[in-house]
């Protein structure tokens, strides 16, 4: 970590036909967003294990983006909301690993959101620097 | 794993794209330290012949048995260099790509310094997952070489006779009596004012004569089972069930005619207020004699209010036929929200109709919005011509009819262009309603697993790029079933539908998903909450184990995310694989202790 300034590291899983290729077009269309967000792309948040967020905050990540396509775009029919039905208890459990759950955020962004996608990471990392680093970031990464 | 990852990482300078913001050989020095990372170089364009050359030089010469190559997204690329890891003899997926273009360099255009270093995390968290990956092969099946062409109205009589030529075999089944659905009950066709029967009989006689056809009436669909290239479908007819074995099935059930709710624009109230429908039974039986006066109504029911979110959220909670029922229920009232497209075109037919039968009566069309695209702009002015009279309305003042003590139908009309009132005594008020789903084809989608779309009609795979294409492989759709069509654009898709489909039974296999869910039976406790949530009916509880059917199964992952006893694995996105993804990321150092 850079002295001075926090700079947070975010983990966002993408799903592959819609957020991942929203992520792209941030891309293709020059959207400058800040350098903290690590894409991990998964062919829909359907296949979203509770644990990986767990999992993922565990080992350090100060801020996680789980994004799908929107309500009824799901390539899948329904990935999305199999994730969304999760993602309350999801919730609830990063809270009782004493994590804030602001720390997880879940979004719909489609294929053709890509400056959707650019802002939600501007806002984001923002946010989470307002938090601070992770508790868990903190232990494997003390100084 | 029996073998030991040699992975070899190409990075790409995308020319100034990536290596103008990365430093592409700094990466490249970096991958050389990474764990199982036997090779790595960097390419000006590693997707050029010269870029996949060195890929396919490289498996050989260092003995790789992983490829990552670090450039753009694989949405776009994947496939390339897949197909160069083939060809040298790799499996295609012990490939993996990092992003460093889409999801780097082009977004941190003015942050080199740390677009570098995140390029070099990109490419730390490939590696780690390429590691693990394992070679998989997409499964082929068999199809057979016979289709289902549900709906024998102007589309399915299409594809049907389109696959029959070709020399498959077809059954056509209509739940009516008789064939030649909507097309044949109508009385002329627009721009060509043909008599439709002109156009249907034909077409009917050469699907009854045709020895490849198989007409079945009075016929719905029961059950399907099966998939691409084997569907089982169980009929259901005055004679009883009978089973059928296809390859692969069209949709083409058409849609139905809007009936407006007793009270709008006084439909159901003064016998003079009809549909275009009715409308055109009278012209066709001759029953409309010389009226001074006919006053049409555009959009009546449709391109009305907004798809409201909690239908949407409706939409996958609830099952396919509740979802239609509620979307039914509340458009009856409401009206629909899209343009039924066919509707300018039909009123403007029957303004002609009118018109040339009694050129004195005054046809009157007040209409929000005229779509008359392609060449029909001359059929509008043909309109102009005979003096057809257009006037427009604005939404917020829709006309309001009364009846007169004479009983004649008195219309108060707003005229948008000079805001003035106009009022018109008519003979005949005439609304142009839509086309809108109907229920049955839901009971298809239901059978098919076929999703519907928030309007009701049965969804495309891609609304641009795959038009006829389902979201089930072997199962495609054709005319009005998915929206609102006219004739000649019926035919259209009916012909392409047959043409996707005679590309699977020409070819008589076809390649399916290789990213499926495997069951360990191990930990499988039977429980049955795969086979409930997947929207494709791929698992199935036998003997008390979960058995998934690659065939069906999408690689969605929502059964693996769900399965208690994590007894589901995603192959290709393995959870160790993905989680492997995020160690990479966080704590590098538990790469090195892995390889010692």
């Amino acid at each position: 970590m850079v002295e001075g300034e926090f700079e947070p590291l975010i983990v966002a899983f993408c799903c592959n036909w819609c957020s991942y290729a929203g992520a792209d077009l941030a891309g293709t269309s020059r959207f400058e967003y800040p350098t903290n967000i690590r894409i991990i792309r998964v062919m829909c948040t359907g296949r979203m294990d509770p644990t990986f967020v767990l999992e993922t905050l565990r080992v350090g990540a100060d801020g996680i983006i789980i994004a799908g396509c929107h309500p009824g775009d799901c390539h899948y029919q329904k990935g999305n909301y199999m994730m969304e039905k999760r993602f309350d208890y999801i919730k609830k459990a990063v809270k009782s690993i004493g994590i804030e759950p602001e720390r997880v955020k879940l979004e719909w962004i489609s294929a053709s959101e890509g400056a959707k996608f650019a802002a939600l990471v501007r806002e984001m990392t923002e946010q989470i620097k307002r938090l601070g680093p992770s508790p868990f970031r903190l232990m494997h990464n003390p100084k | 794993m029996s073998e030991e990852p040699r992975i070899g990482v190409f990075i790409c300078h995308c020319g100034i794209n990536i290596g103008g913001v990365v430093n592409v050989p700094e990466v490249t020095e970096y991958a050389k330290t990474l764990p199982h990372v036997a090779y790595a170089e960097h390419n000006l364009y590693t997707c050029s012949e010269a870029g996949l050359a060195a890929i396919k030089k490289a498996i050989k010469e260092y003995n790789l048995n992983r490829v990552v190559v670090a450039s753009c997204t694989p949405r776009t690329h994947e496939p390339l260099f897949r197909a160069a890891c083939k060809e040298a003899d790799l499996n295609p997926y012990l490939f993996e790509m990092a992003n460093i273009r889409e999801q780097c360099s082009w977004v941190h255009i003015h942050e080199p310094e740390k677009a570098t270093e995140k390029a070099k995390d990109i490419v730390r968290m490939a590696t780690a997952k390429s590691a693990l990956l394992e070679p998989q092969t997409e499964p082929e099946v068999e199809v057979k070489d016979v289709s289902l062409v549900i709906g024998a109205g102007i589309a399915g009589i299409t594809a049907a006779l389109s696959m029959a030529n070709q020399g498959f075999k077809v059954y056509l089944i209509e739940k009516e009596k008789e064939p030649g659905g909507i097309t044949q009950k109508l009385y002329k066709l627009y721009p060509t004012l043909a008599d439709s029967s002109e156009v249907v009989d034909p077409l009917i006689e050469a699907v009854k004569s045709h020895k490849n056809i198989e007409l079945i009436t009075s016929t719905t669909l029961k059950e399907v089972s099966g998939y691409v290239g084997n569907f089982n479908v169980i009929l259901t007819g005055p004679d009883g069930d009978r089973e059928i074995n296809v390859g692969t099935v069209i949709v083409a059930s058409g849609a139905s005619n809007y009936t407006p709710p007793k009270g709008l624009y006084q439909y159901g109230v003064y016998d003079h207020v009809i549909t275009q429908r009715e409308l055109d039974e009278m012209l066709r039986k001759g029953e409309i004699a010389e009226p001074e006066r006919i006053v049409m109504i555009q959009c009546v029911g449709a391109r009305k209010g907004e798809i409201r979110p909690s239908e949407l959220e409706a939409f996958p909670k609830s099952d396919t036929a509740e979802l239609l029922r509620k979307i039914l229920k509340a458009r009856k009232e409401e009206g629909w929200p899209y343009c039924s497209r066919i509707c300018c075109m039909n009123a403007i037919k029957n303004a002609i109709l009118v018109k040339e039968k009694s050129p004195k009566t005054d046809v009157v069309i007040l209409f929000g919005d005229l779509r008359v695209y392609k060449e029909y702009e001359d059929f509008y002015r043909k309109a102009r011509d005979l003096e057809v009279r257009f006037v427009r309305q604005i939404e917020e003042v829709p006309p309001e009819i009364t009846q007169t003590p004479e009983g004649k139908l008195q219309v108060m009309a707003h005229d948008a262009l000079s805001g003035l009132e106009v009022n018109f005594l008519a003979d005949w008020v005439v609304l142009s309603t839509p086309l809108i789903p109907n229920k049955d084809e839901v009971l298809l989608a239901r059978a098919l697993k076929i999703p519907i779309s928030t309007d009701g009609f049965l969804m495309e795979a891609h609304l641009k790029l795959r038009p006829v294409d389902t979201n089930v492989d072997g199962a495609f759709i054709a005319g009005t079933v998915s929206g609102p069509k006219d004739v000649s654009e019926s035919i259209i898709s009916g012909e392409a539908a047959a043409a996707r489909a005679s590309i699977l039974m020409g070819n008589r296999k076809v390649k399916t998903e290789a990213i499926t869910a495997v069951v360990d039976e191990d930990l499988c406790i039977g429980c049955g909450l795969c086979e409930e949530i997947c929207p494709y009916g791929a698992p199935k509880i036998e003997n008390g184990k979960s058995k998934i059917r690659e065939i069906l199964c999408r690689g969605c992952g929502s059964c693996a995310a769900e399965c208690p006893r994590r007894a589901i694995t995603m192959r290709h996105f393995g959870d160790h694989q993905i989680l492997a993804q995020v160690n990479a990321l966080l704590i590098p150092e538990s790469l090195k202790e892995v390889e010692s």
